[in-house]
């Protein structure tokens, strides 16, 4: 072994880009060793949350001493040397790889949904491509599928790239998109080509978040929207998730991590709805009903010896996570809660409580909700979901779409002045902007159970109430929280349970996972007997870091840009007063004036509850 | 062509899988033999298939669209593969396209109404020097042209019984 591959193997390397001399770890790729030095090469199919693809070679750069120019994604740097990323040689390629993925992607950009926020289009532009020297197919080959109720797919704009493949295989381990045949005839496919919404695609548009063109794109309710906003005898409210709020402000070209909340509920009522609510006031009733389900379920098992309770309990919030059970692991689904998601609680208490309250028909109400998530479009059209005597939601906005109406509206959000969320629900709590973090449930329900169960202060736990064992962005997270002493039980419990003392001295066990592959490896652990099927409550997000990370959020989202939007999630929630699910004195008051027989009773229990399907996989690979 | 026996296929894939060390690495021996088995290789098939060796359908079915010879759609009880690349185009592959066609009453890509026959293209078989070349199913024919195809589909007509209904 020579004295330069001894130094080589283990210790940094010394290589030479563009002139620039630099040393990097064993196994860096040129594209990672050109990022450190500022040099930005194009990439289409790398994507930082997905294994290397490889595939596009728009990333080609010349490496001395090779005969071919050499894909810089997909290159682990193992030896000094040099490299050049932007000779002549290495833009005519460039060029040449653009011009060729140009020549079978028909469609206008003017009129596609993705104009200006295109990754080819951009790359088009940056390379100065000006003709079409390979052809540019006229007619469109492929029909546009617009069977799934969240993603349209069309293929005429797929450059092959196989991110949404790898998307939905690697994070979602749900493999509805496939690539199928072989050379030219190659095509992103469904099983046996089958339209998206007979498949087991759980809607959770991970994939439309990571295309780079506009091939899949999300269902886009903005004009009906509009054409309730535009009818004069239409009450037209909207719900904000957090998510969104954490969010929007990219959308308006501003830095990951903004928090525009108060600045959109101006921009809203401007645009033209009549209501702003937030969407944490039933996320904090989400709270009260689902422990309360809880502390049932564990009273039963643990009390009643009732062997017919399902344990762990799991989250119910996420539409895409809900789709996925009931598709992989029906056998599951009596341990989900029966408690509906924040969204869907809220509609069934828009059109009946709300409306009661304000004097509204509630056949006028048109209820919107903002959601960082394309699945709940599809739950929201859930025959289930009709428990006000109507459509509980009617269309739901995912953040882009918001974006795009406000941008319509000729409204600069940045620059809108602070206004707050209007009466009935107003006041939420930190508790409810949490759930848009993965850990976010599990840590508001601690907060509230905690201090429901052992009569003390979730501070005298935890410092300013944040439960940082549940935090973080870990696929698979694992808490256990130990009971050492139980308080009276209050008064909202009573009908419940008689007291506390058979919790004392117990370990509350608790998981977290997002990113359903994540929910695999916990589903099968539990179908093995292993760690988590002794946990007490699971929370699951469908999306990887929960809805701040979900697919109707804006593009791009990666980890960078997750992490920045879960410090404005828990910045809003420390500048809350109240940060208690419990202690939502809207929510007290719903339940003195409406669900009038208390927390999990009858009432609350029609409209906030629901059941769930088997869906699991049919003869023909299908959900139907 | 027959349905798949899912006890059958578990004991099969078992033995694959013990050979070939994981499900993944005995999918395409699973598939070959299903084939040489004459399994209709159709979405019942793949979901049984996915469930056994517990691989997405859509990955099996990624797989199965990228064989030519694993395809999923229905074929013919012979596969007629003639060899479309060019040696076997110079030495006159063309006419025996058009024999083969005519003589059958299809175009490629398609199946005889009796569902005897499937006639479809197949790239290069090695077997330049004695050009132009076909599959038969699995066996090849060489020097073919536009006269001894015929004596070959009337042979393989007269060797299968025909169905009675």
């Amino acid at each position: 072994m020579s004295a330069q591959q001894t130094t080589a193997i283990g210790a940094n390397i010394p290589v030479t880009i563009d002139g620039m001399d630099i040393r990097v770890p064993l196994k860096t790729t040129i594209l990672d060793a050109a990022k450190e030095l500022g040099i930005r090469i194009p990439t289409l199919c790398h994507h930082a949350d997905l294994c290397e693809g490889g595939l596009c070679r728009v990333c080609v750069v010349e490496v001395e001493g090779k005969r071919t120019l050499q894909a810089s994604c997909a290159y682990p740097i193992t030896e000094p040397m040099k490299i050049k990323t932007s000779s002549a040689k290495v833009r005519k390629a460039r060029k040449n790889i653009l011009q060729l993925m140009l020549s079978n992607h028909a469609g206008d950009c003017t009129t596609c949904n993705r104009n200006q926020n295109c990754e080819l289009q951009k790359l088009a532009s940056e390379y100065g491509i000006t003709t079409h020297p390979f052809g540019k197919v006229k007619r469109p080959k492929y029909a546009i599928d617009h069977s799934s109720l969240s993603v349209v797919r069309d293929n005429n704009k797929c450059i092959l790239c196989r991110r949404c493949e790898r998307t939905c295989a690697e994070i979602q381990g749900v493999n509805a998109l496939v690539t199928a045949n072989r050379g030219i005839e190659t095509e992103i496919q469904t099983f046996m080509n089958l339209p998206l919404g007979d498949t087991m695609c759980i809607n959770c548009g991970q994939c439309i978040n990571r295309c780079p063109t506009g091939a899949l794109q999300t269902v886009d309710a903005t004009c009906d929207v509009w054409k309730a906003i535009d009818d004069p005898k239409k009450h037209v409210v909207i719900q904000t998730a957090p998510a969104p709020r954490a969010a929007i402000a990219e959308c308006f070209g501003e830095a990951p991590g903004t928090p525009r909340t108060f600045e959109m509920n101006t921009a809203l009522r401007r645009a033209g709805f009549n209501k702003v609510f937030d969407t944490n006031f039933t996320a904090d009733l989400t709270i009260l009903e689902e422990g309360t389900e809880l502390l049932k379920r564990l009273y039963g098992a643990l009390v009643q010896k009732d062997a017919s309770v399902a344990l762990p309990q799991f989250t119910s919030c996420s539409p895409g996570w809900i789709k996925y059970i009931e598709q992989f692991y029906p056998e599951y689904l009596p341990n989900v809660s029966s408690a509906k998601s924040p969204q869907q609680m809220f509609g069934a208490l828009i059109k009946t409580y709300y409306a009661e309250k304000n004097g509204v028909d509630p056949k006028d109400i048109v209820s919107v909700s903002l959601m960082p998530c394309t699945a709940k479009k599809y739950e929201c059209a859930r025959p289930e979901m009709n428990d006000s005597g109507f459509k509980d939601i009617d269309y739901v906005l995912t953040t882009r779409e918001l974006g795009k109406l406000i941008k319509e509206a000729g409204i600069d959000l940045p620059q809108m002045p602070k206004s707050d969320f209007d009466e009935p629900f107003g006041t939420a709590t930190g508790s409810g902007v949490i759930f848009g973090a993965t850990g976010g449930v599990m840590e508001s329900a601690i907060r509230t159970v905690v201090e429901l169960v052992c009569g003390i202060q979730i501070e005298d736990l935890f410092e300013h109430a944040n439960v940082i064992p549940v935090r973080g962005f870990e696929g698979v997270r694992y808490a256990e929280l130990p009971i050492s002493a139980v308080g009276p039980v209050p008064e909202v419990l009573k009908d419940v349970v008689p007291d506390w003392n058979w919790l004392k001295d117990a370990t509350l066990k608790v998981a977290i996972c997002h990113g359903t592959a994540n929910a695999q490896k916990v589903m099968d652990d539990i179908r093995a007997g292993g760690k988590f099927s002794e946990c007490h409550f699971i929370e699951f997000m469908a999306c990887p870091g929960g809805c701040l990370g979900g697919g109707g959020q804006p593009i791009p989202t990666n980890k960078d840009i997750r992490s920045k939007r879960a410090n404005a999630i828990y910045a809003e929630d420390m500048a809350y007063t109240v940060r208690k699910s419990h202690l939502n004195e809207a929510v007290l008051r719903l339940y003195k004036e409406f669900l009038t027989d208390g927390i999990g009773g009858h009432k609350a229990h029609h409209l906030l509850h629901t059941s769930y399907t088997d869906r699991s996989l049919g003869v023909r690979g299908s959900n139907k | 062509m027959q349905a798949l026996d899912k006890i059958t296929l578990k004991e099969m894939s078992d033995e694959l899988i013990a050979t070939h060390g994981s499900a993944k690495a005995a999918l395409i021996p699973i598939l070959n033999k299903l084939r040489k088995n004459n399994v209709t290789i159709d979405a019942t098939t793949l979901t049984t298939l996915a469930q056994t060796l517990r691989i997405a359908p859509s990955a099996i079915y990624g797989v199965v669209s990228f064989y030519s010879f694993l395809d999923h759609r229905p074929k013919g009880k012979h596969v007629i593969r003639v060899c479309q690349t060019m040696s076997c185009k110079m030495a006159g592959a063309a006419k025996v396209a058009t024999a083969l066609k005519s003589e059958l009453g299809i175009e490629f890509g398609e199946t005889t109404g009796d569902g005897l026959f499937t006639l479809e293209h197949t790239n290069c078989l090695g077997l330049c020097s004695e050009a132009p070349a076909m599959l038969l199913n699995e066996t090849a024919h060489i020097k073919i042209d536009a006269v001894n195809v015929k004596d070959i589909l009337k042979s393989i007509a007269r060797a299968t019984p025909v169905a009675s209904n």
